[in-house]
């Protein structure tokens, strides 16, 4: 058996017909880690032309399925087949050559370099030694234009919006021809329009016979794209399904491995005193403007709106993280306008910030450490400066229970556990000192379904044990299912504040937008 | 919540399974044993002086100076920094306690005690003072602390040489030398008695103690620590400190060592301390290191000098070696991280 090593561009197997067989083949594809299963065994198809969605929770084997497609780890046992023929792809650029492209979450962008430089990273046109600078200037425009980005071509990546470097991301995609489109949960931090523009090129994509592999949690992206899902869990495939007529109650249970009745909770409402006032604020480089909000002990309080409408800045200002230029900040009464995240832990106030990776957790730490952090200043972990190992040890234990860490294995760095798990570590932080104010920047970006309900059901409690709670999220099911009260922002300002009564998918949207002067 | 399975193993294919064992070993214990025994068998096949308990001690000894900057170098490095001033650190603090001790015995030539206190004093104080400003720039102002430290060699460099003119100090009281240089306990020298009690501190302040546990998670992720409610300034104010703390104690040592104050003795400290911190798998990117991994970096490179001293090779190709060292250990950790990626990814 020989295998093909893509150390150039290969010649089209002769015995390949497009219209019957699968364009991207996987056979008993295995991934063994030492001591870890990370794909047992697992056999896919994808044909050209169509959409296959993948379906599993964090750490059910996706990742490492399409990290094998696009070259960035080799399996270590079965065959991986494009256009009939065997490949193997030592490395992305191999992969890159065949025309399997991958999109993937963590991105893979220099924030130094301008946005054609990275759309052209590893592939620059030259003449002769020297680049040919307009000619890449010419094609990035062109592509940039082609997709609808509305990105300038010179402008440094780190100046970006996360959602820019989203959409650059994706240009990156789109360079030439693509046979195999890999988009692992693309439209994560992108907006309503940004997401239709994206969902079209999909469309014109598979128009062209690219096959495409997608990633996403949200039933409605696989209603609106999806030809088949293969649902994913342990490490092994577990059905694949017509997307059209699959129910999101069944994805779930095929998902999880039992039925999942609720997935938003119930949550009692009894306010009590007030707890958080924020009034009139306005913060240095005007991404709010005026606004305020009012938080109560008992009861949940949404703000939504658009990606960038600065509803997270409210959180952080509260929290202390950001320049207030006018306003006051009132929590349990006292003016709090100024004061700096220390003092407010102290105070029970607690941020869970919407970047887990960059602000939540040190990752190369164990969860131990992280979960006691913010707690270090407690008796109860230490005294006199020194810390009380054992008694740290025995109250984390315990936290990592309660919100069920999986693998329950404290001394592991954070950076190996799964995006769900992080953020129940984050979680587990939180509750490891009172804490009776809790604020929630987009708690479930990147986490699964199982993890999803538990959060829920965690905030459930602690509004009905009398916290307050100002739930910060871009997910409209979420605030419309959790919250008591919710407040909609556009463009730096509160556009209105909707009672639970009249909490309604329609009436909340109606906000997002730019409304007609009329 | 489904309950996910920890791991699962699959039977290891035979022909395979050696290669897993070795990497899962490389994995686990790092580079640094490798090296140690790659060093013994050669030096002991190269000398037969080499592994006698006087030379064994000696080397102990020697070593005491370079172990003692390294944990400071270590403090710097896990708080996400890194410190090249350490060399100067060192020299300055020679010269102005050489300085200060000769300045007071001229003035009470019968206090010898207080000469050696004053001068001790003086040379921690000096010492300090190039932490705090280290600290300061990269605690405060936000100046990259590579530029920061080496900002802080020229000038300490420049201060030394300026004082003594290039020249170095004599005329300190012999009681300096006779205790902190060459005394002994039970046949023990006191350097190594100091070495150990800093061990222990360190030891204790990085696993026990809160400021410890501050400086992991500044250099693993500042946001995150500011999120937590630590005060990131303070505490990288505090790691400048004890390094330069550290390196100053190592200096008043090696000063009644040498019975001199010298500008150049710390040269060789920047690049010898990082290498005994990165051999001993101290990060290079902050948040991670353990203290008993230095030791035995900075041991080990006491252990190849002393080594190469014994077999005669020359004093120049020893600067080779220890690079050589310095270069293979930073690629076995890189091997070993990518190891350990894919152990759990």
């Amino acid at each position: 058996m020989s295998i093909k090593v893509f150390d150039q561009t290969g010649p089209v197997s002769g015995q390949y017909r497009p219209e019957t067989d699968a364009l991207l083949s996987l056979s008993g594809v295995t991934k063994q880690y030492p001591g870890v299963l990370a794909l047992a065994d697992f056999d896919f198809d994808l044909r050209a032309g169509e959409v296959h969605v993948l379906f599993g929770e964090n750490g059910a084997g996706k990742s490492t399925m399409i990290s094998m497609i696009a070259g960035a780890s080799r399996p270590s046992a079965g065959e991986i087949r494009l256009r009939g023929e065997l490949v193997d792809f030592r490395s992305v650029q191999l992969a890159r050559r065949a025309g399997v492209r991958a999109v993937f979450q963590e991105f893979s962008l220099v924030p130094e370099l301008t946005v054609e430089e990275n759309i052209f990273l590893g592939q620059e046109a030259s003449r002769g030694p020297f680049l040919d600078k307009a000619e890449l200037r010419q094609r990035a425009r062109a592509i940039l234009d082609h997709l609808g980005f509305d990105l300038k071509n010179d402008q440094p990546v780190a100046y970006l919006s996360r959602a820019d470097q989203q959409m650059v991301e994706i240009a990156k995609a789109f360079v030439d021809d693509i046979a195999v489109l890999i988009l692992d949960e693309p439209t994560a931090s992108l907006t309503e329009k940004e997401t239709d523009r994206l969902f079209a090129l999909v469309d014109a994509a598979k128009k062209n016979g690219t096959g495409v592999i997608y990633i996403t949690h949200r039933m409605a992206e696989i209603k609106r794209l999806g030809d088949r899902v293969t649902v994913l869990r342990d490490g092994r495939k577990i059905a694949t399904l017509d997307a059209q007529d699959i129910s999101e109650e069944r994805l779930i249970e095929l998902m999880t491995g039992r039925v999942i009745e609720q997935v938003f909770p119930n949550i009692g409402f009894a306010p009590a005193a007030l707890m958080l006032e924020i009034e009139n604020l306005t913060l240095a480089g005007g991404v709010v403007r005026d606004a305020s909000i009012q938080v109560r002990a008992g009861e949940v309080v949404g703000i939504a709106g658009l990606v960038g409408c600065g509803k997270g800045e409210i959180g952080r200002a509260a929290f202390g993280l950001e320049r207030v230029r006018a306003g006051r900040i009132r929590f349990k009464g006292r003016d709090t306008t100024g004061h700096s995240p220390s003092a407010m832990l102290k105070d029970g106030m607690f941020y869970l910030p919407s970047d887990r990776r960059n602000e939540g957790l040190v990752m190369a730490r164990g969860g131990r450490e992280n979960i006691a952090l913010s707690s270090l200043d407690d008796n109860a972990f230490t005294r006199f400066g020194f810390l009380k190992r054992s008694a740290e040890a025995k109250i984390t234990q315990k936290l990592a229970q309660d919100v069920e860490l999986r693998p329950m294995d404290l001394e592991r760095s954070v950076d190996q556990f799964s995006g769900g798990n992080q953020q129940k570590i984050v979680i587990a932080k939180a509750l490891a000192r009172k804490i009776d104010f809790f604020i929630f920047d987009e708690p479930t970006v990147g986490v699964d379904v199982g993890t999803r309900v538990a959060i829920y059901a965690l905030i459930r409690d602690l509004c009905e044990a009398g916290a307050g709670i100002l739930l910060i999220s871009s997910d409209l099911p979420e605030i419309l299912h959790l919250s008591h009260r919710a407040y909609v922002m556009y463009r730096g300002t509160i556009r209105s504040e909707i009672a639970q009564a009249d909490l309604s998918q329609e009436n909340l949207l109606s906000h997002f937008f730019e409304r007609d002067a009329s | 919540m489904t309950e996910l399975p920890l791991s699962r193993s699959l039977a290891a294919s035979p022909r395979s399974s050696l290669a897993r064992t070795a990497k899962l070993a490389f994995v686990r214990i790092g580079v640094l044993p490798v090296l140690l025994i790659i060093a013994l068998v050669c030096f002991t096949a190269m000398s037969g002086n080499f592994l006698s308990t006087r030379n064994l001690m000696n080397v102990a000894r020697q070593s005491s100076y370079l172990t003692i900057v390294s944990l400071g170098q270590m403090l710097a490095l896990i708080a996400g920094g890194i410190d090249l001033s350490v060399g100067t650190t060192l020299a300055v603090t020679s010269v102005v306690s050489a300085l200060a001790m000769v300045a007071a015995l001229n003035a009470f030539p019968d206090m010898i005690w207080l000469a050696i206190v004053a001068g001790m004093v003086s040379g921690l104080l000096v010492g300090s003072i190039i932490g705090l400003i280290n600290g300061a720039g990269v605690a405060l102002l936000g100046v990259n602390p590579f530029m920061m430290t080496l900002g802080m060699t020229s000038v300490g460099f420049g201060i030394a040489l300026y004082l003594t003119s290039g020249v170095p100090v004599y005329g300190m009281p012999e009681a300096f030398g006779a205790v902190l240089g060459f005394g002994t306990i039970a046949t023990v020298p006191i350097p190594i008695y100091v070495t150990l009690l800093l061990v222990v501190l360190m030891y204790v302040l990085l696993n026990w103690t809160r400021l410890g546990r501050y400086i992991y998670a500044v250099g693993g992720n500042m946001k995150a620590a500011r999120l937590s409610g630590i005060n990131s300034r303070s505490t990288l104010l505090a790691t400048y400190l004890m390094c330069s703390g550290l390196t100053t104690i190592a200096g008043l040592m090696l000063t009644a060592r040498l019975s001199t104050g010298e500008a150049n003795i710390g040269a060789s400290m920047p690049l010898e301390s990082i290498a005994a911190c990165v051999i001993g798998g101290v990060g290079l990117s902050g948040g991670i290191g353990r203290v008993g991994g230095v030791v035995l970096g900075a041991l080990f490179i006491g252990l190849v000098q002393n080594g190469m001293n014994l077999a005669r090779i020359d004093s120049y190709l020893q600067m080779v070696v220890i690079g050589t060292i310095l270069v293979v250990a930073v690629i076995a950790d890189r091997l070993r991280t990518r190891f350990l990626a894919e152990l759990h990814s």
